[in-house]
């Protein structure tokens, strides 16, 4: 399939759906288009196990009238359906309640031009399946040969993403911009004791083509990582100091977001809702969301009300400094919005992290594991976090620290701590930020945690 | 396009109308022209509604209506996969060949003739609630509301939820079956905090049925249970101890506690990682890989349940199925790749999450049926460990059985009674190692009509769990507490 997403294509569709909105009575409007064209393969001990093509597009509606909201998804364009499906649209408006907050953003606030952020790879239409499939063969060979005890694969997964975002909105604007993104992730499997399999994986992403790991080198350190598991084994429950790999540090890092984001705090569902302007981590912590990093995962040119986006310093050496917001929220919580607005086709704007970073410290990583004893995290698993209270338990999967060095593979614990405790008990942050995605941190380490085991 | 806001002879044509077998019969066709061995065609039309009340009123309601079809060809265990949601014939026939492209032979097979596939009907609904009037769903929000708020004044703040769904498929194979089915889906969700002097929680409650709004006539189901019972829970944590740390007894409580199923054996038993030898329950079939007093069952036709199927998505009939009896492993649930592979008949658990992705072995009602014991004994059986009422979600890692769950209400249990109930906490354990702990079953059986979603390869697909109340000797709580 060849068809390419056509950015511009998209904004004049916004802007007819924008018409067609005020024609039916809106008395303001939001449309966002979306094309996408996604190639995924999947290799699996040698063979192809998926070739997967389309191109998918959809429109998102958000239609005002007497300060009533609707919000609505459609995937046809033919003319006459989107005429119909405007004014659908804002006859549902009748069954919300007004809310006087409920409104677009003013004239002044909307993004006045759109940055280049050099988020599209000329070269990724290019990119086809035969060509995806000899890098995840590569990729997955280099893990099954490197090591016997390496017996079984999970496959690797190479995938293109190429896609076109325009907003349309009655507040004055209307932009859009095409971007694309590629992957691939190798997972190998080992026999372990017990009948018990160890599993792994490494992988590497990149908006340009000629921005990805060589395919040889994933498969090999994912292999390195799913080999160290061997023999995994579980601890005594104890109080240990705990350093967070980088890809275990991005989870909590996520979780932060939940609870800065100006929508939480209104909500009541967010345990820092009273503590802008003070300390909510260690001072080594400095968090920024910046949407303007050129060739970023997490990159945007506007935000999803189309207001400018900018970054925002949202943590500085452990000071809340403020929450994100998007024009709702900060409505309800009495100030300007940040520029913090996500939006997808199928709801309406909410609050949402474009790259969202925790500056890299001076520490080596090799460093931040001098301690007599603790455990180093590589993964987490599962849903233990209440945002409303802080309270945090996960599982863990890692390495047995001794005396400086890890000793032996550990698995089948849990690490519980709350949540605002774990920010400010961080004593260590590596200089090793992690770029590969838009939740970025790099190693920390936690002066003491609970781990319970055996 | 659904032009549904009031009755029902508003609602518009149906989009899928128009595809009948001669149109399937061209596709299919046009799909193995390269050289697959077999192929299917899935129509999807799902038209959905959504309404949010926060702070006393509709905060907004929301409208999606979805139309697409995916293409699957099948070469060996190779899968090429295309889709659109624009059914035009020269895009239809578009997609087939680009899912023909994973094969490249020079013999083609030729689809059989088609023929429909009669099963039975599990969640019979006369019309969608779509076609209802908005006005009468705002009242239940209401009615929600008010009971939340109306429980404690400490109650701060309450979020209620309704949500429909009507999802109508069509499934073309090219060895001839036609399958269709309409999928009905309500939920209904409260989310309440309350606060005291500087404490705070929150509490949930709701259900997930294939019904209509004849859903809150049902015991249990009045939108002010729903409104109390989240009510109940906030305030219920507000004084919540910190948990202990370390291995204990823990007994889990009738109905939700199934999500320890779903992720200590459900998972492990899809056939596709069973194929791939990457689950650790690999070739363990007729073997012991659970306590005695261990039946677990995954039943698609439980009336009205939210993971029930009439036809998976591949077109096979949603049935019961054995997999474990009295701890003795019996089967897998299948797809059609993975059951031609062991030689094994279709269980019909093909499942999808829209006509974008691929079916996968799936998960639809997964259940530990009862037992013998009191209730009351299991509980009193305990010195000191945990009792599990209430869970937020669960995760396990297939390939070494690892998994945890978390709690969102729990209680201490000291000389066999409840005390003190606890802050979350999750609990975490071995597939295998934790059923072979289980050392009492109660009478008790119950399926949760809980709001449960199951995820698997990027793909959420609607299920159920069920257990009666059930002791597990020794499981690793992970508190904060030490001892």
């Amino acid at each position: 399939m060849s068809r390419l997403p056509d950015a511009r294509r998209c904004q004049e569709w916004a802007e007819e759906m924008l018409s067609y909105a005020r024609a039916a009575g809106a008395e303001g409007a939001e449309v966002l288009v979306r094309d996408g064209c996604e190639l995924e393969v999947k290799v699996r001990l040698g063979e192809p196990e998926l070739v997967k093509e389309a191109g998918s597009r959809a429109l998102g509606l958000r239609v005002l009238r007497d300060h009533r909201v609707a919000v609505t998804y459609s995937s046809d364009f033919a003319p006459a359906s989107m005429r119909q499906f405007a004014h659908e649209s804002v006859e549902l408006c009748e069954l919300a309640e007004p809310d006087p907050l409920a409104d677009l953003p003013a004239r002044h606030e909307m993004a006045r031009e759109i940055p280049d952020l050099d988020l599209w790879d000329e070269t990724a239409p290019s990119f086809d399946a035969a060509q995806a499939l000899r890098l995840a063969r590569q990729g997955e060979q280099a893990a099954l040969q490197c090591d016997r005890r390496v017996t079984n694969s999970e496959g690797a997964v190479m995938a293109r993403v190429m896609g076109a975002t325009a907003f349309a909105s009655s507040a004055g604007f209307s932009g859009g911009y095409r971007g694309s993104s590629l992957s691939l992730v190798v997972a190998p499997v080992c026999d372990d004791a017990d009948n018990k399999k160890r599993n792994g994986h490494y992988w590497t992403a990149s908006r340009f083509a000629s921005g990805l790991l060589d395919a040889e080198a994933v498969g090999l350190e994912a292999a390195r990582r799913t080999l160290a598991k061997l023999g995994s084994r579980k601890i005594a429950t104890c109080q240990v100091p705990a350093v967070f790999a980088p890809e275990a540090a991005r989870a909590l890092l996520g979780q932060l977001a939940a609870v800065v984001s100006g929508g939480a705090v209104w909500r009541k569902s967010s345990y820092l809702a009273a503590r802008e302007g003070t300390a909510v981590a260690s001072p080594l912590v400095t968090v920024v969301d910046d949407p303007l990093r050129r060739r970023a995962p997490g990159s945007r040119p506007f935000d999803g009300e189309g207001l400018a986006a900018r970054p925002n310093v949202v943590v500085s050496e452990g000071v809340l400094r403020t929450f994100l917001c998007d024009v709702y929220s900060a409505r309800k919580l009495g100030r300007g919005s940040t520029g913090s607005a996500g939006r997808g086709v199928g709801g309406g704007p909410h609050v949402s992290t474009s790259n969202f970073v925790l500056l890299a410290g001076k520490t080596p990583p090799a460093e931040l594991e001098r301690v007599a004893k603790g455990l180093y995290v590589t993964d987490l698993m599962g849903f233990g976090f209440n945002p409303v209270t802080g309270d945090w338990s996960q599982g863990a999967n890692g390495f047995w620290i001794d005396n400086g060095s890890r000793v032996h593979p550990v698995s089948e614990i849990t690490i519980s701590i709350n949540f605002d405790d774990l920010w400010k008990s961080i004593d260590g942050v590596g200089d090793d930020l992690d770029t590969r995605s838009s939740v970025q941190s790099p190693s920390l380490r936690v002066s003491s945690i609970t781990v319970a085991g055996t | 396009m659904s032009r549904a806001l009031g009755s029902a002879s508003r609602l518009a044509a149906n989009p899928l109308a128009g595809i009948d077998t001669a149109v399937a019969e061209q596709l299919l066709g046009e799909a193995l022209a390269s050289g697959g061995q077999y192929a299917d065609l899935y129509f999807e039309f799902r038209r959905g509604a959504d309404f949010v009340m926060e702070e006393g009123q509709v905060r907004s309601v929301g409208r999606v209506l979805l139309v697409g079809l995916g293409v699957r060809v099948l070469r060996g265990d190779a899968t090429g996969y295309a889709y659109t949601e624009e059914l035009s014939s020269a895009r239809m026939r578009e997609v087939a060949r680009t899912a023909g492209q994973i094969a490249a032979a020079d013999r083609t097979v030729a689809p059989a003739a088609l023929s429909s596939l009669r099963g039975s009907d599990t969640y019979p609904v006369s019309e969608s609630s779509l076609a209802q009037p908005g006005p009468d769903k705002v009242a239940l929000l209401r009615r929600a509301d008010a009971a939340a708020r109306g429980f404690d004044a400490r109650i701060v703040r309450v979020e209620v939820s309704l949500a429909e769904e009507w999802r109508e498929i069509l499934v073309f194979t090219s060895d001839g079956r036609l399958a269709q089915d309409r999928q009905p889906m309500l939920r209904f969700g409260v989310h309440a905090v309350a606060e005291e002097t500087g404490r705070r929680q929150g509490g949930r409650s709701g259900t997930a049925l294939r019904r209509g709004l004849e859903l809150f006539a049902l015991p249990g189901h009045a939108p002010e249970e729903h409104g109390r019972e989240a009510a109940r829970i906030a305030i219920a944590m507000l004084h919540a101890q910190e948990a202990p740390a370390g291995s204990m007894p823990v007994v889990l409580g009738p109905g939700e506690s199934g999500i320890l199923l779903h992720e200590a054996v459900g998972h492990g038993l899809e056939a596709d990682f069973n194929r791939k030898k990457t689950s650790n329950y690999t070739d363990q079939i007729g073997k012991s890989v659970a306590s005695q007093l261990c039946t677990v069952v995954d039943d698609a036709t439980v009336g009205h349940a939210r993971g029930s199927i009439n036809v998976d998505d591949e077109g096979n009939p949603g049935q019961r199925n054995l997999l474990i009896e009295n701890g003795v492993l019996r089967g897998y649930l299948q797809d059609r790749i993975s059951a031609r592979h062991f030689h094994a008949e279709a269980t019909g658990n093909g499942r999808r999450e829209s006509f974008r992705c691929q079916p996968l072995p799936r998960m639809t009602n997964t259940m530990l049926l009862g037992g013998q014991d009191d209730p009351e004994d299991i509980v009193r059986s305990v010195q000191r460990g945990i009792y599990a009422k209430h869970f937020s979600g669960g995760q396990v890692n297939i390939c070494n059985g690892d998994f945890v769950f978390a709690l969102s209400e729990s209680y201490l249990i000291e000389d066999g009674m409840l005390t003190a109930p606890l802050r979350g906490v999750n609990l975490i354990g071995n597939g295998p190692e934790v059923l072979r702990q289980v050392t009492m079953v109660g009478h008790d059986f119950k399926l949760s009509e809980g709001t449960w979603t199951c995820g698997k390869d990027g793909q959420s697909v609607p299920v159920g769990v069920g257990t009666p109340t059930v002791k597990i000797a020794r499981i690793t709580v992970g508190g904060t507490r030490t001892p």
